[in-house]
């Protein structure tokens, strides 16, 4: 039997991003807020110490940082056909923990979606036709616009003191930046990061070849900054040890280096970590939230009431939290019906391995940040004809290689005996020589009637509630994309003098164990009515309007970038309607 | 690796009861940013005593690892280089036993894509594993650690293409986890037991535990001079180890 606790304004599920930027804002209006969070609390001084941070075997392969599956998985299957088995250890995604949530680990890097991105079902079918969209893809409207998000994309972008070349500044295309990015209103706070060797010579080969190389948005940073909250950033030492890791140097964006510092100090907030939301509470009409309950260290059960909850944990616990507590109503994919758990998409990652004559070519790919890179933009989104090459969406492509840490670094050519002297000697001939980023090209993820989430009928967690359960494979639109972006990406790398190219095109079926990045996202979409979404245009449940959904959940479908300056720029535009429109009149902010 | 769990959850119970008797157990943070941390430096693993393995189970690991990662006349081999020191580390912490993992059942096998779903932990693995191939070298006449480098390849190669099978363990997908735990050893910071002197490090050029290349960033083809250093270890230490 839970304990009742003294109300709050504001009960926030997770301290990541989004659940920090939230807090922040919300006590800015003055509100009484909680965040509740599973895993412990971190912070940089006390845990990312430079004295034994630098260690890929115990932060990159043991997963010291993650969520553990003991404490929490999910079941996985490719189709319907298939029984759905749980995943035992971590492998095509990764799940943050803690205060700071997946905001330690991050590789920083800070894009922003496309203009067309937003509109992408009614951009794609003006432009080519209904017919030319996979009959079963599901994609949509997004219900809010770029320009829309704009200034919220520079909030976050500010934030986190974001290093990087603008390509279009108020309508005007700059010399260096992505020529194809949307309107900003300003530059980005800090300049460019510097590139390492491979990094650069990719940019020329691809200048040569016509692209328009710039350099990858980072929030590692390029030199010292001081945040809109007064939270102060050092510069990024290129260590190679940003990804799976927490930065010591103060130089990555997180909710640790830019708002928690200062969200703590208020008297009108607390952070209750180790505490594992198991629902959230609501009327008996269900049309309400009343609070959430959560257990404690002790096993202890506790109920939190509030005026507002905000579910601020990641996409797969959203939807999991959602179906367990009742919220609207389980996505069917057979009849179409529901929205909680349609719309599940990922990225479609690929990538080739270029292998340089050792005495020409030295990379020394250990010097390197989370976030570096030369990248061209020139196939992602609809910036060229879809027409002629029968598939839709794109990504970036880029040399993005961000470390040499050797256990996940060391390649050798394919051909190379998987142990052995061979082995040994082919690791000794390439290491320095190779340039290996697997997330060269960032495909986009497009959204179809059978990929979801919903709960699965055997496996428990530790609470005894159902495991999620993913559905989930890769379509020919997305398999053709990743051929197509990774030939792109190998005529640069040849171009650069490589003497071997190997290319790992993306191939189904959609494999549970192995690293496409942890860009999940759908489940709970936000959309212009009740019958296509979970949450409307300010990320307000449909069904339950004192609950707002953060995070990627909400998007219909995964364009080809990485997600966290979309997410961020979303908790600034929800927070805003809170503020400026919920708090004046609780209720609908859009009525259907 | 394995942290100090008792005295964390006593500092925030601590933590959480000063502030208010009504408040859940858990670390309550509020009013200022606390200095409290579960984050420990790694313990160091050293040589000596078996911390998983039987004196048997080690010498043959140490014949199988020398042949996964053989000596060549300028970088150590498997054993030499600690592989097994490691290996038997990581088996008696959280790795050994899927501390960390879920590992609720029913176990059945599923598809590729869906992972490994064996009911046995790695240390049951490794443990079945070292037993059914002694059983088969023993069963032909000579032990493993006594058969010459062509024959125990071969052997190596017959279980990684399937043409030997062990009763009992999926021989197979136990050697891609023995060469994968093998060469972490060799690359691992040389605190975990393996990557002795930093041999590996030095072998393909990798500077180890720097923090940081402002200096270098512009360097562009040059070959970065200093030696590797460790998390506990620097080059100019270890006349006194």
């Amino acid at each position: 039997m839970a304990t009742k606790l003294p109300r709050k304004d504001v009960a926030i599920i997770g301290l990541g991003w989004t659940g920090s930027i939230l807090a922040h804002q919300l006590t800015e209006a003055g509100l009484d807020v909680v965040a509740i969070e599973r895993g412990p609390w971190r912070d940089t001084a006390t845990d990312f110490s430079p004295a034994y941070m630098q260690d890929e075997l115990r932060f990159r392969i043991a997963h010291e940082f993650f969520l553990r599956p003991a404490q929490a998985s999910l079941t996985f299957r490719n189709n319907e056909n298939q029984e759905a088995l749980p995943v035992r250890s971590w492998g095509a995604f990764m799940l943050g923990n803690g205060a700071g949530g997946a905001g330690i680990h991050w590789n920083a890097e800070t894009w922003r979606f496309l203009p067309t991105d937003f509109t992408a079902r009614s951009h794609l079918t003006q432009r080519y036709g209904t017919e030319f969209l996979p009959k079963d893809m599901t994609i949509q409207d997004w219900g809010v616009t770029y320009d829309e998000l704009e200034p919220h994309y520079d909030s976050f972008e500010y934030l986190c003191g974001t290093s990087g070349a603008a390509g279009n500044l108020k309508g005007a295309v700059q010399q260096g930046g992505n020529p194809f990015e949307g309107v900003r209103s300003r530059p980005y706070p800090t300049p460019p990061q510097k590139q390492g060797f491979g990094h650069t010579l990719f940019g020329k080969a691809a200048a040569e070849l016509g692209y328009k190389p710039f350099p990858q948005p980072s929030g590692n940073l390029s030199e010292a900054y001081t945040n809109p909250l007064g939270v102060k950033m050092g510069p990024c030492t290129y260590c190679g040890y940003c990804e799976w890791f927490g930065c010591g140097n103060y130089s990555k964006a997180s909710p640790q280096t830019t708002i928690l510092p200062v969200l703590v100090r208020k008297s009108n907030f607390e952070a209750r970590c180790e505490c594992e939301v198991t629902r959230i509470n609501l009327n008996a009409a269900r049309d309400r939230a009343t609070g959430v309950t959560y257990v404690d260290t002790s096993g202890n059960e506790w109920e939190q009431p509030a005026d507002i909850v905000i579910l601020a944990a990641f996409q797969l616990f959203n939807v999991q939290l959602l179906l367990l507590s009742g919220v609207g109503k389980m996505y069917d994919p057979k009849t179409g019906e529901g929205q909680i758990g349609r719309n599940f998409s990922h990225q479609t990652m690929s990538s080739a391995t270029a292998f340089f004559d050792k005495t020409k070519f030295n990379f020394n790919p250990f010097i390197a940040s989370g976030s570096i890179g030369m990248c061209i933009d020139e196939f992602n989104g609809d910036n060229f004809d879809h027409g002629p090459l029968g598939f839709v969406g794109g990504g970036y492509i880029g040399q993005v290689q961000t470390s040499g840490r050797p256990i996940e670094n060391a390649q050798v050519p394919f051909d190379t005996p998987a142990w052995g002297a061979k082995w040994k000697q082919a690791v000794k001939d390439n290491y320095l020589s190779t340039i290996y980023a697997p997330s060269a090209c960032h495909g986009s993820c497009y959204s179809y009637r059978t990929n979801h989430i919903d709960l699965d009928p055997t496996y428990k967690d530790r609470f005894g509630r159902p495991l999620i359960r993913m559905t989930m494979d890769l379509h020919d639109n997305e398999l053709k994309m990743s051929a197509f972006l990774t030939d792109k990406y190998a005529e640069i790398l040849q171009h650069m003098g490589a003497n071997r190219v190997e290319k790992t095109p993306r191939k189904g079926p959609y494999d549970v164990t192995k690293y496409q990045t942890s860009h999940l996202c759908g489940g709970a979409i936000m959309g212009d009515n009740p019958n296509n979404s979970a949450v409307n245009r300010y990320l307000q449940s449909w069904d339950v309007p004192n609950l707002f959904v953060q995070g990627a959940s909400a998007f219909p479908q995964n364009a080809g970038y990485n997600p966290t300056g979309t997410v961020g720029a979303l908790a600034f535009w929800s927070a805003k309607a809170i503020k400026e429109q919920y708090l004046k009149n609780p209720g609908p902010l859009v009525h259907a | 690796m394995q942290q100090s769990s008792r005295r964390w959850f006593l500092l925030s119970s601590a933590f959480a009861l000063l502030w208010s008797s009504t408040h859940a157990l858990g670390a309550t943070i509020r009013g200022a940013l606390p200095f409290f941390s579960k984050a420990s430096p790694p313990e160091r693993v050293v040589a000596g005593t078996w911390k998983y393995f039987t004196s048997d189970e080690a010498t043959l690991m140490e014949a199988l690892v020398d042949r996964i990662i053989p000596t060549d006349p300028e970088t150590p081999g498997g054993k030499d280089i600690g592989c097994v020191v490691f290996i038997d580390a990581q088996l008696a912490g959280p790795y050994g036993d899927s501390a960390w993992l879920y590992t609720n059942g029913p176990f059945h096998k599923g598809t590729k894509e869906q992972g490994p779903q064996s009911a046995d932990p790695p240390a049951v693995q490794y443990r079945k594993f070292l037993a059914a191939l002694d059983h088969y070298c023993r069963s032909s006449g000579t032990p493993f650690v006594r058969l010459g480098d062509d024959k125990k390849d071969e052997i190596l190669h017959g279980v990684e293409d399937s043409k030997i099978k062990f009763d009992g363990i999926d021989a197979k997908a136990f050697f891609a986890t023995l060469v994968k735990d093998t060469q972490r050893g060799f690359f691992a910071d040389p605190i975990y037991g393996g990557n002795k002197d930093m041999a590996a490090w030095k072998m393909i050029g990798f500077p180890g535990a720097r923090y940081d290349y402002r200096d270098w960033i512009d360097r562009h083809n040059e070959r970065y001079p200093n030696p590797p250093v460790g998390i506990a270890d620097h080059p100019t230490w270890s006349a006194s180890r």
